[in-house]
């Protein structure tokens, strides 16, 4: 039992907890109050998520432009992509994006334990999509599925595709690279937030009056989830699988 | 000398296009010099006028109206909708080649020029072209974006790599003019320069026939014969391939139900990218030319197939065996019945 | 001192030698400055880092210069001379333009002319003049070493080809530079909507702070897409997959449109802050309010937002469609609407003002001459009959300069000089800064008019060498860049005797309405002592009274 507790009652804790070390440590010069605070900080958070739909969209612009210029080649090779895996991984992300939510969701109601409990979820499916991705990777990379560095173009041409064709193969799967990449890189910048979350919760360092960063952290953790729902049906759901 | 010597101000006017384009430059300089220097003299003139004198109060308000602010919004509106028009009149009819154009061949590459004429002389670095005709050059790069350029003639495109793109003037003027590459392309771009020369048209025909080396179409059936493209191609019965007579500038029925003008380009991807359009009613078991074939042997096959007529088709290559030291051609067997398609080529009207 | 309403605009006193704490006497120590978070040290940081390298990019482009005084160009080799056009194009635009206005100017500026504390987010602030500076440290390593020899524009698929020395490193400068400005602007907008003082409502924002709003704006939208497409770009070099080079199976037109995507907004994000500190400095230099705040404040939105749909009228005759070229033709003709309209502003807010000729203005008059002319000449590059004769000719190159340099340098240098006094505490000579004006003003004409004719008469750009019916307009052209190197050595060496010998201002030297005068000069580390009430529009300079009233 600390000094403080032994001080101050529960109740005058939490009030010593709002009053002066929020409003000192907190609460940065710039701002007149914690919520102002929070609310700039949740806006800043959207307009970075603008930047990154820009940084994906140009991405997803230059799949959409070769699938218009070659769109048989373009679903046969998005046929090979292992879609079971990758849907697997959107379950997962879902998943997880509700155990930010619910998070969140305890902070705002001030159940701190629970906070620590989901967010711990949440980065752990994130790490399990990981294992998931990397599973994936590794069997595209025994299905020699790396342009550049594992491929084997007589594979696609048995597989129908025109000998003359194979350069958007390869364009689609290096697309597909970039993009699962950049994805996986989001993710795991996204995990290492989140068990920063943990740790601050933890130490509580969050209340029901201030749980920006945890807010900020989620907004982030849900776009990750978007990009990936948008990015499994533009890469893997190209052509029609059949079981 | 270079026509462009003679004044240090002006280039020389030396086609159709030249003109428009002056014209159009010269309505430009009126109103946007106008514009320029009404909103110059106000400057002046306010700054003078009103420069600040001692001992004065701070100026009475001015209140903006917003009659004034619409209509300095909406004149420029018009007046830049009257020039758009007539910039995209002048574009559009430097964009589309009169039909009766003499087609040249060009291929530009790090870093020099190459052109063949339909008579087959080729040239490097220079170009010759008769006075008063059209002349239509076709263009392609063989390694990265050049741009042909001749500011004599106020003509400007792009030559990409794998790709066509075209150009087309009617020259006003004989004399020598600059040819320039204006997309920069490595070490030597600045010296990737040629020269055009506009002649009289009984020299140009003179000349044509001093360097005449073979018709450009006749270097084409070459090419056809020593790919042994009529292998398939053939007018015997129960050919493998469409017959190519009389395709050069028709419609072609697609497998998928489109349907493609079989230009340059299209000659030029099917050679090059078999799969990538094919003929209603026909199996594509073409294998790709690309890395084989040159830039300028397609040339050769596209002015070969423009003077294609009907019954010209060479039969099949056992009567014409390709020459010695051509490089084997990977072959694969027709898949399924091969000649179950009907002629998907449309015939000659 | 703050008071709760905006002061009457006169010039006040010198103060007696200031003792009390500012920005710049609160800590000394090299790691106090590199480990601030306050903006306006941020600003000062950045004011030095694009100082460095508009002088780097000027040493390039004066051999450049030099060596087209003959027409053989015997100075450098083609490789040298490839490498200097493209670390001049590349230094000036990315290190310099894109970051000069919103970094220094912005970053000093906006959060004082909002009455705040400092921006939304200081350690990002801090952490993009990081990003730009690891940037810029790692571009000029690759250019100074191995060298980069694509222009500035990287066209496939000669920027992808394997040859080309140190294209992959410049390129990862180039995304870090970019994500800085990306930052920045985050931080403008963030704090423009969150943190303006009590009062200070959208339509009382000075017309700099709008400014900033819509290049923030276009730096977050279109940032990302050049980062996107030089990622690209390189690993197609590494991995020899072919999303753009042909030979490949790629489309080099797909890295045209992207890289214009940005680019051509991005010529916004340079001009944009240049026509800010211009509605700022008039107003003031005239004792007017600004004519027309709405129509100028929404000017710069439509701007912004037309900016994003022009991108393809760089490709005129790069083998885009027929239709492609009137559409995007038509749409580059309404983004000069816009631009047009702050000119007739600006010209109307001289009438009947009392103008006096202090330097920030002669630049700012200046700026409005050049940037008239360079838009005029932008309709000549609009109109696709005349773009299909000057395009990639000298005739852009000078349009653009007249854009850049003209507009944008001279504003950037009218507003160093109107908020000098501010940022530093310390007044320059006005007899020297008038003449480095007058001297950028000549040698800028000399150095570009000619640029129009031999663009006109079939100059191409990037040439090394040229046929001798050139040279004349060259060697004008050459003289006028001495004169203007002079005008530029020049303010570097009275702003820094400034810093030392300056006399002391006052608060407000200027006499200027905006917020960021009513606080001390230089101002405190929390800029406001009392958080500023406005009541009042931002260029209240007039007697408030039309003059037929009483």
């Amino acid at each position: 039992m600390s000094l403080k507790d032994t001080l101050f009652t529960e109740a005058e804790q939490k009030a010593l907890f709002d009053h002066t070390f929020l409003a000192r440590e907190r609460l940065e010069e710039q701002y007149a109050s914690l919520p102002h605070q929070s609310e700039t900080a949740a806006f800043g958070m959207w307009v970075f998520l603008a930047t990154e739909v820009m940084f994906f969209g140009t991405l997803f612009l230059s799949v959409g432009a070769y699938w218009c210029l070659a769109p048989e080649v373009i679903e046969r090779a998005s046929l090979e992509l292992n879609w079971i895996i990758g849907g697997i991984n959107t379950l997962v992300l879902l998943v997880s994006s509700l155990m930010m939510v619910l998070a969140i969701h305890s902070a705002q109601i001030n159940r701190q334990s629970d906070v620590y409990r989901y967010l711990l979820l949440t980065a752990g499916l994130g790490v399990c999509f990981l294992c998931f991705k990397a599973l994936e990777y590794y069997i595209d990379y025994r299905e020699n599925l790396i342009p550049g560095f594992k491929f084997d173009e007589a594979e696609w041409v048995s597989r129908g595709v025109d000998a003359s064709q194979i350069g958007y193969v390869k364009i689609f799967l290096f697309l597909y690279w970039t993009m699962t990449g950049f994805h996986a890189l989001h993710v795991t910048i996204g995990i290492v937030a989140v068990l920063v979350m943990a740790v601050l919760t933890r130490r509580g360092h969050f209340s029901a009056e201030y749980y920006s960063p945890l807010d900020v952290t989620g907004l982030y953790w849900h776009f990750v989830d978007v990009v990936w729902i948008f990015l499994f049906p533009a890469l893997y759901l190209l052509g029609t699988h059949r079981l | 000398m270079f026509e462009s010597a003679k004044s240090a101000w002006f280039p020389p006017e030396a086609s159709t296009t030249a003109a428009h384009v002056d014209h159009l430059l010269y309505f430009l300089l009126t109103v946007c010099g106008s514009v320029g220097l009404l909103v110059a003299f106000l400057m002046f003139y306010f700054c003078i006028k009103y420069r600040r004198r001692p001992g004065a109060g701070r100026p009475a308000r001015t209140h903006a109206s917003h009659a004034l602010e619409w209509f300095w919004t909406i004149t420029p509106l018009f007046i830049f909708v009257g020039i758009f028009i007539w910039g995209a009149v002048v574009y559009v009819d430097a964009y589309h080649a009169p039909a009766d154009s003499i087609p040249i061949y060009g291929i530009g590459k790090q870093w020099m020029w190459k052109f063949q004429h339909p008579e087959g002389q080729r040239e490097i670095n220079t170009l010759h072209v008769p006075l008063g005709r059209p002349v239509q050059v076709l263009l392609t790069s063989e390694d990265v974006i050049h741009s042909f350029f001749i500011p004599a003639f106020r003509v400007h495109m792009d030559v990409l790599p794998n790709r066509y793109t075209s150009v087309w003037f009617q020259a006003t003027r004989p004399g020598e003019y600059h040819l320039f590459c204006s997309q920069y392309c490595g070490t030597n771009h600045a010296g990737m320069i040629g020269t055009v020369v506009v002649m009289e048209p009984a020299d140009f025909e003179n000349w044509l026939s001093l360097h005449a080396e073979g018709s450009l179409a006749l270097e084409g059936r070459k090419v056809f014969l020593k790919y042994r493209c009529v292998s398939c191609h053939s007018a015997n019965a129960g050919a493998r391939a469409p017959v190519l007579e009389g395709l050069y500038g028709n419609t072609v029925r697609l497998n998928n139900g489109r349907t493609v003008i079989a230009d340059d380009a299209y000659i030029r991807e099917s050679i090059l990218d078999p799969g990538a359009k094919i003929a209603a009613g026909w199996e594509n078991i073409m294998p790709t030319f690309r890395g084989q074939i040159t830039e300028e042997e397609i040339y050769a096959l596209i002015a070969y197939f423009r003077s294609l007529q009907r019954g010209q088709t060479p039969r099949r290559v056992e009567d014409y065996p390709p020459p010695t030291g051509t490089p084997p051609i990977n072959t694969k067997t027709p898949e399924g019945g091969t000649s179950d398609g009907k002629a998907s080529v449309p015939k000659q009207p | 001192m703050t008071t709760a309403t905006l002061l009457p605009p006169a010039p006040q006193p010198a103060e007696p030698p200031a003792e009390r704490s500012n920005y710049l006497n609160v800590s000394y120590g090299v790691v106090s400055w590199l480990l601030t978070k306050d903006h306006k040290r941020i600003a000062i940081l950045y004011l030095i880092s694009v100082t460095v390298m508009f002088l780097l990019g000027g040493v390039a482009i004066s051999i450049v210069r030099l060596h087209l005084m003959t027409p053989q160009g015997a100075l450098v080799s083609a490789d040298t001379y490839n490498r200097l056009f493209t670390m001049h194009g590349v230094i000036m635009v990315f290190f310099f333009l894109v970051p000069v206005a919103p970094a220094v100017l912005g970053n000093f500026c906006l959060p004082l002319m909002i009455g705040a504390k400092d921006l939304a987010f200081p350690r990002i602030n801090l952490l993009s003049w990081y990003l730009y500076v690891i940037g810029g440290a790692w571009t000029l390593w690759a250019m100074l070493t191995e060298g980069v020899d694509t222009g500035w524009t990287f066209y496939a698929p000669y920027s992808s080809q394997a040859t080309h020395y140190n294209v992959v490193p410049t390129l990862i400068g180039l995304v870090l530079a970019g994500f800085s400005s990306l930052f920045t602007g985050l931080n403008f907008i963030v704090s423009t909507h969150w943190l303006r003082a009590p009062g200070l409502t959208w339509f009382r924002l000075p017309i700099f702070v709008w400014a900033m709003y819509g290049t923030s704006f276009i730096s977050l939208l279109a940032v990302p897409v050049l980062a996107m497409a030089l990622i690209l770009l390189m690993l197609e070099r590494l991995l020899h997959i072919g999303i753009f080079d042909p030979a490949l199976g790629g489309d080099p037109l797909l890295f045209q449109h992207l890289f214009w995507f940005y680019s051509h907004p991005a010529v916004y994000i340079m001009i944009l802050p240049g026509m800010g500190i211009v509605s700022e400095v008039i107003p003031c230099f005239a004792r007017k309010a600004l004519f027309g705040y709405t129509f100028v404040a929404f000017s710069s939105l439509a701007i912004a937002f037309l900016s994003f749909l022009v991108w393809a009228h760089h490709m005129f005759v790069a083998g885009i469609t027929l239709y492609a070229a009137l559409i995007f033709s038509c749409l580059s003709f309404l983004v000069a609407v816009p631009s047009a309209i702050k000119v007739f502003n600006w010209t109307a807010t001289l009438y009947k003002g009392s103008i006096a000729f202090e330097t920030p203005m002669l630049f700012c008059l200046g700026f409005v001459a050049l940037f008239t002319a360079g838009g005029l000449t932008g309709l000549f590059l609009a109109t696709l009959g005349v773009d299909i004769h000057v395009h990639d000719t000298y005739f852009v190159i000078a349009h653009f300069h007249f854009i850049m340099v003209g507009g944008m340098v001279m504003a950037y240098m009218g507003g160093l000089h109107f908020w000098w006094p501010k940022m530093t505490g310390r007044m320059y000579s006005q007899w020297w800064s008038r003449l480095a004006a007058l001297i950028i003003f000549v040698g800028f004409f000399l150095t570009f008019l000619p640029q129009f004719i031999v663009g006109y008469n079939g100059m191409p750009r990037r040439y090394y060498q040229y046929v001798p019916e050139f040279q004349v307009w060259n060697v004008l052209s050459s003289a006028g860049a001495s004169i203007l190197a002079v005008g530029y050595v020049l303010p570097l060496a009275y702003l820094i005797y400034s810093l030392r010998y300056g006399p002391r201002t006052g608060n407000n030297p200027w006499g200027a309405t905006g917020l960021e005068w009513q606080t001390a000069s230089p101002p405190p580390r929390d800029n406001f002592d009392v958080t500023p009430t406005v009541v009042r529009g931002p260029y209240e300079y007039d007697t408030g009274k039309a003059q037929n009233e009483p």
